[in-house]
């Protein structure tokens, strides 16, 4: 008897606490915690639907005709976003343009080109700090670089009479493409890395040469997913509004620009701008300028999906 | 011989001839590359240069003890400590939103989801960081500070900081909530199913198992998600105001660093002043203050990865 009491006692001194709890308890917590873990996830989809909803209960009183023919206004009924569409239609145009070569030449060089060695490693950290710098920054930059033509010491680049490009779409754009070619660079060399070696292989086996097999077999191969990605930088680039504000977009241009020299407002800056102003109609301009951009994101990222799925399932994750 | 010799030859001009431009092309992708060396430099040298010129003028010590930031007065107080704590209250604030709300969303998706409805859940959080920021903005002056104004704190003015607080929280939860499920589903499938055996259940599994095995990597995310809240620039210009606060009290208005950036930059102070080289100054200290933090979470996330493979 003295030997059992002795065993129970060992035994109870060993018992871990969570041997203590009933399983009921635990069964109840775990309930609890799925339930936490549910409403946590659910929270920001359903403030995703309020957000939606409140734009389109005011997106929609100026959603007509007038509003994609007419430059802004001070009055309300009359005032439209012809100009912010044609500007962002500018400026994105010349980032493409840019992004697309100088993002995946890069990717290639780093993916198919580049020894592994410190100066390729300082290149790939460098590109994902770039990732992470506040885009504001990269508004000063263009202010004082592409506006201006000048880092703040020595002399500027002028030709005449003008230095830099301006406050004009130019700079936009270059100023857009440097901020988003990590996000393109990264997505090529993901892209690009997913590419089978055994492709590459066979294309040396046969004597290719790395141009060859690069510009031949691997880029074709890649495109779907460098397409992908791109798409998604663009539609990044197309909200970002504090960079365009730094270089100076104006925000009240009643006219679209000729050259890529004018001046030019874009969307996003509109949209500030009449969210700015006190008055309630103004609001409901930048709700119906919201829906618009809303509207370009949306068909944007619908063809980047389009695009993963039809060309790419290889090369999709 | 010569029969072998010929060939051999010509397959030697033909690799030179080839290697000429294949060197050539070599030198055009690398120079691609550089473009984003160069982008970096550009940026350290702009703001230093500037940024230095701003402190031969304004003491250093004065720029970061100061409490009065009131560049564009005729009494000019240079102090940052009313932007930095502007910008720390909506930093803090909004990690306070999103690190549980991120983090349990990660949860979520990686221990409970069934796969069907992970790949619907997913990419819907991660649509609320592809929404451009001035929306954010927008949603936050009309919906959430009149809401605020009507069922909270009725004594708030028209811009507040907790409604900024709200929107950028929501903004930066698909960072958190996306890195950190990808943490989670990197844990060997065997340590769960080790504590399975013996009698786990999800709870215990996800918090003792699969959480502290995949910490290192969600710290990484909550390092760099208050990093982009702190770099966020629209929603805090339209919805926190711009007046310098120093304050903590989230129901007031206040101004960010990259709040103040944007009201000179949409001013018309003339450029060369000192009033215009304050944005190189006050944008060096947000550079820094993300790079760091930047720094940060890629080192975690180095480790973290050492860990399994």
């Amino acid at each position: 008897m003295t030997d059992l009491s002795g065993i129970s006692r060992t035994d109870t001194k060993a018992r871990d606490p969570m041997f203590r709890t009933s399983l009921a308890l635990r069964h109840f917590r775990g309930r609890v915690f799925y339930g936490l873990c549910l409403a946590g996830s659910l929270v920001g989809i359903i403030l995703l639907i309020v957000l939606m909803n409140d734009i389109g209960q005011d997106g929609f009183e100026y959603f007509t005709r007038h509003f994609f023919t007419n430059y802004p206004s001070r009055k309300p009924e009359i005032a439209g976003f012809r100009g912010a569409i044609m500007g962002t239609l500018w400026v994105m145009t010349i980032v493409a343009a840019l992004a697309f070569p100088i993002g995946v030449g890069a990717a290639l060089y780093l993916e198919e080109y580049a020894k592994k060695n410190r100066l390729t490693s300082l290149i790939q950290t460098n590109i994902s700090n770039l990732a992470g710098v506040p885009s504001i920054v990269f508004g000063i930059l263009g202010l004082q670089l592409f506006v201006r033509g000048t880092i703040g010491y020595g002399p500027a680049i002028c030709i005449g009479e003008s230095c830099g490009f301006g406050r004009s779409v130019m700079s936009g754009a270059l100023t857009l493409t440097l901020l988003i070619l990590p996000v393109v660079i990264v997505a090529s060399q993901e892209a690009i890395k997913s590419v089978p070696p055994s492709i590459r292989e066979a294309s040396y086996g046969v004597g290719a040469t790395r141009w060859q097999t690069v510009s031949s077999h691997v880029l074709p191969q890649a495109m779907p997913g460098i397409m992908t990605g791109m798409i998604l930088a663009l539609s990044r680039a197309i909200g970002e509004t504090a960079p365009i504000i730094m270089i100076g977009a104006l925000t009240f241009v009643a006219f679209s620009p000729e050259t890529p020299l004018d001046p030019f407002t874009a969307m996003p800056i509109q949209v500030l701008n009449w969210v700015s102003r006190p008055q309630a109609e103004f609001h409901d301009l930048a709700a119906t300028g919201i829906v618009v951009l809303l509207i370009t994101l949306l068909t944007m990222n619908t063809l980047a999906v389009v695009l993963r799925i039809k060309l790419g399932r290889e090369s999709a994750r | 011989m010569s029969i072998e010799v010929n060939p051999l030859e010509r397959r030697y001009r033909q690799n030179f001839r080839s290697n000429i431009g294949g060197h050539l092309i070599g030198a055009i992708l690398f120079l691609c590359a550089g473009v984003t060396v160069v982008t970096t430099i550009g940026i350290v040298a702009i703001l230093l240069i500037e940024g230095l010129s701003f402190f031969t003028e304004v003491s250093a010590f004065e720029f970061f003890t100061g409490t009065k930031w009131t560049p564009l007065f005729t009494s000019k107080g240079f102090g940052v400590l009313p932007l930095v704590s502007g910008t720390l209250l909506i930093g803090i604030g909004a990690a306070l939103v999103a690190l549980p709300l991120g983090t349990l969303t990660a949860i979520y998706l990686s221990e409970y989801a069934s796969p069907r409805v992970r790949s619907i859940l997913k990419p819907s959080v991660e649509v609320l960081s592809g929404i451009p920021t001035v929306v954010y903005g927008y949603f936050a002056l009309t919906f959430i500070t009149p809401f605020i104004k009507d069922y909270i704190w009725p004594d708030a003015g028209p811009y507040m900081a907790i409604s900024a607080i709200i929107v950028v929280g929501i903004m930066i939860v698909p960072i958190i909530a996306s890195i950190s499920d990808d943490a989670l589903r990197a844990v060997p499938k065997e340590l769960r199913e080790a504590a399975y055996g013996v009698g786990a259940n999800r709870l215990e599994v996800t918090t003792r198992v699969a959480f502290p095995a995949a910490l290192s990597g969600i710290i990484a995310s909550y390092i760099l998600a208050i990093s982009r809240a702190i770099g966020e620039t629209m929603a805090v210009t339209v919805a926190a105001g711009a007046r310098p606060n120093l304050t903590a009290n989230p129901f007031e208005a206040v101004q960010t660093m990259t709040a103040y950036i944007v009201s000179v930059s949409l001013g018309d102070t003339p450029h060369g002043t000192i009033e215009f080289k304050t944005i190189f100054a006050v944008g060096l200290t947000l550079f820094f203050m993300t790079l760091v933090m930047n720094l940060i979470s890629a080192r975690i996330t180095r480790r973290f990865r050492e860990v399994y493979d």
